[in-house]
């Protein structure tokens, strides 16, 4: 193991929780990026494969590192989420359940603050999202949709891309306790 | 039992909530029933915001626009002003004409002549997820949608209503891979299933292989699904292939041209209709045939319906014949000269002011049996949409082929020929 790959792995759950965001903004985050997936892609419809509500899960649990509170998080912006679609309430519950959870799991063990530890774990998430949804949709519901591996890829790399600014202005909104 | 429950308690809670989550899906695939309560205060939250930035989009970017046209009008007038104060003239009676061919008119007038009972909705917003094409509109229940609703356009269908919310309503656009309804092709009257694919076309399923269907048929909901009534225009046949049983029609949405809509109609309370026989200048819009006795308004020496593409050429083709009676040269008169007269301008729309120019009168005896589109008319059947030719806004065909359709001018001339004005005419290529 090197001195590099020793940084980025932890030894110790992250102490840095000192700062967070306000209650105000726990709620209003996840409000506007499901609103902004929404009514942007009317416009630019490429941005439909922007998964801000992902990123605010993922974000909350590394930032959190409490998989209790983050699993619970992913599960009220999944709600919101497929309160606004025309599946059944839970499918990204569900799934953005589960990411919360093992987002959290992961900032336990590794230096969130790192871009490319970042930059890889919002990808690997994507994807994760992306392949458990249609997992989720054909065995609970039997629809058969598919899955571009190729272009999941793709979009997963452009979400990571857009999660590093993202998650830096998102840190500006936390306030030290 | 507690030392498993401190030891694993992350992994307990995690459980219990996707077991929660899972028996709340369970439930509603079950049952088929929705949890209306947490969908109502997600939709009541999210799409009022959304109607208001709709409304600040709709009015900034249409202020932008309309000021950049001024700009472009402006300079332009101050040209033309230069060269010849009458082209101006003919500048500004264009862009009316032109600004006409409105998409909300043609929404409006087609809400008026349609049998069903219908409400106007503009799309607000997309519903989540990558693959859904849901959208939502800004009418709700308590404008009386409901779900299963049909949703249109004067072009065709678009949709069904899935959720009507207080405020707002999620619609399924027909080219969701789960959407389906019953179809019925124009010629042949084969019976079928429109499915969505998920991309811009839909497939016809359910036609046996030795059924005749045709590339370029039309096809029409046949009412079988007690969602859309019968006789709405659905698409035209892109390709049509035989398969294992059945054929594989795929058939390009009317309704969804340009890969998406803004305005919808929701029918409230739908009417069947017979699927129209002859051919639609564009679907939604019936052609007239001329009323018996009626004389064509068609100014001498201006150019014969369907000669020329557009109102702006037969508008052109008019000032032309005036300056030339009058021996003017358009773009040679410096500005303070006499102008030509264009105060008895004929109308494009067949209503001459009297008495300059003569209209060549043409008694409508012999014009049906000349004129195949008005002999397809005569075959359109007491079922086709009925327009009255005298009530205003009237729709009228294009000449320039079936996707076009122009309305009557916004201002009626000044003075009423003795003879209903009604003009019609048949598309040049039909």
């Amino acid at each position: 193991m090197t001195e590099y790959t020793e940084h980025l792995l932890r030894e110790a759950p992250r102490k840095d929780t000192a700062s967070r965001l306000r209650f105000v903004w726990l709620v209003v985050i996840p409000l506007l990026a499901v609103l902004s997936q929404v009514y942007v892609p009317r416009f630019i419809p490429f941005l439909a494969y922007l998964e801000l509500p992902l990123l605010i899960t993922v974000h909350f649990a590394l930032s959190r590192g409490t998989p209790i509170s983050s699993l619970f998080y992913g599960m009220y912006i999944g709600l919101v989420q497929d309160s606004l679609s025309h599946q059944p309430i839970g499918m990204y519950g569900i799934v953005k359940t589960l990411v919360g959870y093992f987002a959290a799991q992961v900032s336990m063990r590794f230096d969130v603050q790192n871009p490319v530890v970042t930059f890889i774990l919002s990808f690997f998430f994507y994807f994760f999202h992306q392949f458990f949804y249609w997992v989720l949709v054909r065995a609970l519901l039997g629809e058969s949709i598919a899955f571009d591996v190729q272009q999941t890829l793709t979009f997963g790399l452009l979400n990571a891309a857009v999660a590093l600014p993202l998650f830096r202005i998102l840190d500006k909104l936390k306030v030290s306790n | 039992m507690d030392f498993f429950l401190s030891r694993y308690r992350h992994l307990t809670v995690l459980l219990i909530v996707i077991t929660a989550q899972l028996l709340l899906i369970a439930y509603q695939v079950r049952t088929n029933k929705d949890i209306p309560l947490i969908r109502v205060w997600a939709v009541t939250a999210v799409t009022p915001v959304e109607t208001g930035l709709e409304l600040v989009r709709h009015y900034t970017w249409g202020f932008a626009e309309e000021y950049f046209v001024l700009l472009g009008v402006r300079s332009q007038n101050e040209t033309l002003r230069k060269e010849n104060g009458q082209l101006k003239i003919e500048n500004n009676y264009l862009k009316n004409e032109l600004a006409t061919a409105d998409r909300a008119r043609a929404l409006s007038v087609f809400e008026a002549h349609s049998p069903s009972k219908t409400v106007a909705a503009r799309v607000i917003g997309n519903g989540t997820g990558a693959n859904s094409k849901v959208v939502f509109v800004d009418r709700g229940s308590t404008s009386g949608v409901e779900s299963g609703m049909a949703v249109v356009t004067p072009d065709g269908i678009v949709g069904k209503v899935v959720d009507a919310y207080p405020t707002a309503s999620l619609v399924m656009e027909i080219t969701d891979p789960t959407f389906a309804a019953g179809v019925i092709s124009q010629k042949n009257r084969v019976h079928g299933t429109l499915k969505g694919e998920g991309h811009a076309e839909c497939l016809v399923d359910y036609v046996q292989n030795e059924e005749p269907v045709e590339v370029g048929e039309w096809f029409y909901t046949s009412g079988d699904d007690r969602i859309f009534p019968r006789g709405f225009p659905v698409g035209r046949v892109a390709a049509v292939q035989n398969g294992k049983t059945f054929k594989q029609i795929y058939v390009t949405p009317s309704g969804m041209q340009g890969g998406g809509v803004e305005e919808v109609l929701i029918v409230l309370q739908g009417v069947h209709q017979e699927i129209p026989t002859g051919e639609v200048a564009s679907p939604g819009y019936q052609i007239l045939p001329l009323p018996a006795g009626a004389v064509s308004e068609t100014p001498e020496g201006a150019p014969e319906p369907g000669t020329l593409g557009t109102d702006a050429d037969r508008l052109r083709a008019i000032y032309k014949q005036v300056g030339e009676e009058e021996k003017h040269v358009y773009g040679v008169g410096a500005p303070g000269t006499k102008p030509p007269d264009f105060t008895k301008l004929p109308s494009i729309h067949g209503a001459p002011p009297p008495p300059v120019p003569k209209p060549k009168v043409e008694t409508k005896e012999s014009a049906p049996a000349e004129n195949p589109a008005d002999a397809d008319q005569e075959g359109l059947g007491e079922d086709s949409t009925v327009v009255d030719p005298n009530s205003t806004p009237a729709v009228r065909p294009a000449p320039n082929g079936p996707d076009a359709a122009v309305k009557a001018p916004a201002k009626p001339p000044a003075k009423a020929p003795a003879k209903p004005p009604t003009k019609t005419s048949a598309p040049p290529n039909r």
